[in-house]
């Protein structure tokens, strides 16, 4: 253990030399929090509108009201057959109602008439809320122009739903995507930081001099990580406090169980930096090894942005290797639904496992370059 | 020229004395490419739901099968009472709850209107809106039909009909929109990383100043330090299209020539980026920080690949411009999917021409500055 402390301590003042290094680990991460989450939202408002009125009259321009009052389009352009192609190419509009000359006639005299609404589909996601809007807004229009036939049926429909939203009433994408940053910057921080730490000593030869010394593989490696877990901490306790401060982040669960989350995924996330950096020769080999094995994958496949369910079976098995997945169901769970360790002691198993997993892996193969 | 060709050649062969590299840049980005296309989407598909059904009857039973046939919704597990499915929600087992109150089926024969209680995890917000529109429309679509079954005739309505049409993407397929974007992603990663570490790697190890007392000229250093990571970026490039063509199979419909020549251009962009991350930073550590934390990050987040810039607040949606891979998304996603040319996206062609030019002058005024 005085062997683990003594190479902890080189370790950290090597860092606290490296001024901008230093600096960029702790204060950047909660800067980057305040700038994407501000700037990252799913909500879909302001989809520019394009309208070809071919009617004019009141019965086409209530239409074309009721798409500009209902909040979600903005009208950029009148437009006509020849210029929506061009538009909808420069995406300068992204949807455009055609409403057809006649159509006020046939509204009165109880014909139906046909509106065709087109929707830039490049962005599929955006592009299926677009066509609920366009056509829950056509149907209340519609309804302003049906007389029933039958007075007896009741004007309810048979069937509705009655949604509610628990955790998170206002579907606020910032309560989605602020654990998910900070699952996804803690990461970067604490990987980054280690993978290139013994893949150095190896290149500019002093890991010679390491392998000299009465030293065993077991704590080098845990003085290798100290350093680097207390620098990662207090920038991921910085980054849940700007959170909290700025995006009304609650705290629903326990700090306890919060720090005992944080601090076994970041050592899980320091494990692989170092298993990484024992496997690499030299520091641009680490580099592109860190960013495919933390990176990409805590990007797209621990449930951050792209729901897990959606994703086909063979690639939800390869989630479970990704240890963000476990921490962002435990750090949500904390967090948005105040639940504790016994809801999710599953996850923690798991990321318990994958940080001595982490560890052993990177003690093993150093231990087999030493002798 | 025949000095950058020795230098071409020393890189090279510095390449090839590392098979891991060779290796990583060949293997992870097909990888990586294979694991994005399937996972970079937006579809909500699967949304575990739990039911409790306090009815069962008949009409209680078809509704769940309703719910089980749907791709969108996979049922976990039907229980009796509506507190039963707490468990499930707060353990994120199941994403929604359906709770069907008894007397629903009688209700139903005797064409009272009936309201069922969803209740949705908003944790995770832009699943919970999706997969509450399906569940929303699945059970008026149900009631719609119970209600004409029970009718007589059919009553014909004035009214609207709204005919909807999707363009170039009419399957909304969210695959056809990410995995162009991917492979935009992909390259910058891979060159911008190697490249950021080419210099300052030579810095760190002292043979830069061997290189600096030989008679190579600045800008050839550059060039020949530049031209191999170029040619394993046009590799990649060919690799990732190949595999997003004949693999995803994503319609390319505009020209593959013009795809490939702004693909050149945005390499030089991307390769000047590294190259001027290389020429601030002293030590590869630094350089690696500064690449994943100051661009590629903001990048990635910005850029509109995953976030739809027109989402963002106004303050931050001058930003996107200072970022290339924005133009480049737009080309690449409109080359794809649109089938138009350059008639239609000639400013983002002139703004990632501009930038890569900028960049790499940038990182080449900076290193001669330091030539002593």
């Amino acid at each position: 253990m005085r062997k683990a402390i003594a190479v902890a301590r080189k370790e950290f003042r090597q860092i606290v030399r490296d001024r901008r290094t230093l600096m960029t680990l702790l204060f950047v991460p909660a800067f980057f929090l305040l700038l994407y989450g501000y700037a990252l939202n799913f909500d879909i408002r302001h989809v520019r509108l394009g309208v070809d009125d071919r009617d004019h009259t009141a019965a086409s321009r209530s239409i074309v009201s009721a798409f500009v009052n209902s909040g979600y389009f903005d009208l950029v352009a009148a437009v006509d057959e020849a210029s929506t192609t061009a538009l909808m190419n420069r995406n300068e509009v992204r949807a455009v109602v055609v409403l057809p000359r006649g159509l006020s006639r046939a509204l009165l005299t109880g014909r139906r008439v046909p509106v065709q609404v087109l929707i830039n589909g490049d962005n599929a996601n955006t592009a299926t809320t677009v066509v609920s809007y366009a056509s829950t807004i056509l149907q209340s229009e519609s309804a302003k122009y049906r007389s029933d036939p039958d007075p007896s049926v009741s004007v309810h429909p048979l069937l509705t739903a009655e949604p509610r939203v628990w955790y998170n009433p206002q579907l606020r994408s910032a309560l989605f995507l602020v654990p998910g940053l900070i699952a996804y910057i803690a990461m970067i921080t604490a990987v980054v930081s280690t993978a290139l730490s013994v893949a150095r000593e190896k290149e500019m030869g002093t890991m010679e001099q390491v392998r000299m010394a009465p030293l065993d593989a077991g704590s080098f490696v845990v003085g290798k990580s100290i350093p680097y877990f207390v620098v990662s901490l207090v920038s991921a306790l910085g980054i849940i406090i700007v959170a909290m401060a700025l995006f009304q982040l609650p705290m629903r669960g326990s700090w306890t169980t919060l720090l005992l989350a944080l601090s076994l995924f970041l050592v899980g996330a320091l494990g692989l930096g170092l298993f990484i950096s024992s496997i690499s020769e030299s520091q641009q080999v680490a580099f592109q090894l860190a960013l495919l094995a933390s990176f990409l994958p805590t990007l797209m496949l621990s449930g951050f942005i792209f729901p897990i369910a959606s994703m086909p079976a063979a690639l939800r098995a390869v989630t479970y290797a990704v240890p963000a997945r476990y921490f962002l169901i435990a750090l949500r769970g904390i967090v948005l639904k105040g639940a504790g360790v016994g809801t999710f002691w599953v996850e923690l198993v798991a990321l318990a496992l994958y940080a001595a997993l982490m560890l052993a892996l990177a003690a093993v193969r150093l231990r087999r370059q030493w002798s | 020229m025949r000095r950058v060709g020795f230098l071409i050649w020393k890189e090279l062969l510095e390449l090839k004395a590392d098979p891991h590299l060779v290796g990583i840049v060949i293997v992870a980005p097909l990888i990586q490419l294979f694991m994005l296309g399937y996972a970079a989407t937006t579809d909500v598909r699967n949304v575990p739901v739990v039911v409790s059904d306090a009815d069962r009857s008949t009409a209680s039973r078809e509704l769940i099968a309703r719910f089980s046939a749907s791709p969108s919704f996979s049922i976990v597990s039907v229980v009796g009472g509506v507190r039963d499915v707490d468990p499930y929600l707060e353990r994120g087992t199941a994403w929604m709850a359906l709770a069907i109150p008894s007397g629903f089926g009688a209700g139903i024969a005797a064409r009272r209107p009936q309201t069922l209680q969803i209740l949705a995890d908003g944790s995770d917000a832009n699943s919970a809106t999706v997969s509450l529109g399906y569940a929303g429309s699945l059970i008026a679509q149900y009631g719609e039909e119970k209600a004409a079954a029970l009718r007589a005739a059919p009553v014909v309505r004035a009214g609207i009909e709204p005919r909807i049409r999707v363009w170039f993407n009419p399957r909304l397929e969210s695959r056809d929109f990410m995995v162009p974007g991917v492979v935009a992603l992909l390259l910058l990663v891979i060159t911008t990383n190697l490249s950021s570490m080419g210099i300052v790697r030579e810095k760190e190890l002292g043979t830069l100043e061997q290189l600096n007392v030989t008679p190579l000229r600045r800008w050839e250093l550059i060039v020949g330090k530049l031209l191999p990571y170029a040619l394993v970026g046009m590799l990649d490039v060919l690799l990732v299209i190949g595999v997003a063509l004949f693999w995803f199979e994503i319609p390319l419909r505009g020209s593959f020539w013009l795809l490939l020549g702004l693909t050149i251009v945005y390499l030089m962009s991307t390769l000047g980026l590294g190259l001027f991350v290389s020429t601030i930073s002293s030590t590869q550590q630094q350089a690696m920080m500064t690449t994943m934390f100051f661009f590629l990050t903001p990048m990635i987040y910005l850029s509109g690949f995953i976030f739809p810039i027109e989402n963002m607040p106004a303050v931050i949606q001058p930003l996107t411009y200072l970022i290339p891979l924005r133009y480049f998304l737009v080309i690449v996603r409109s080359i794809f999917l649109k089938g138009v040319g350059m008639e239609t996206f000639w400013p983002e062609a002139l703004a990632l021409t501009a930038w890569g030019l900028a960049i790499l002058g940038l990182a080449i005024a900076r290193s001669s500055k330091r030539s002593a």
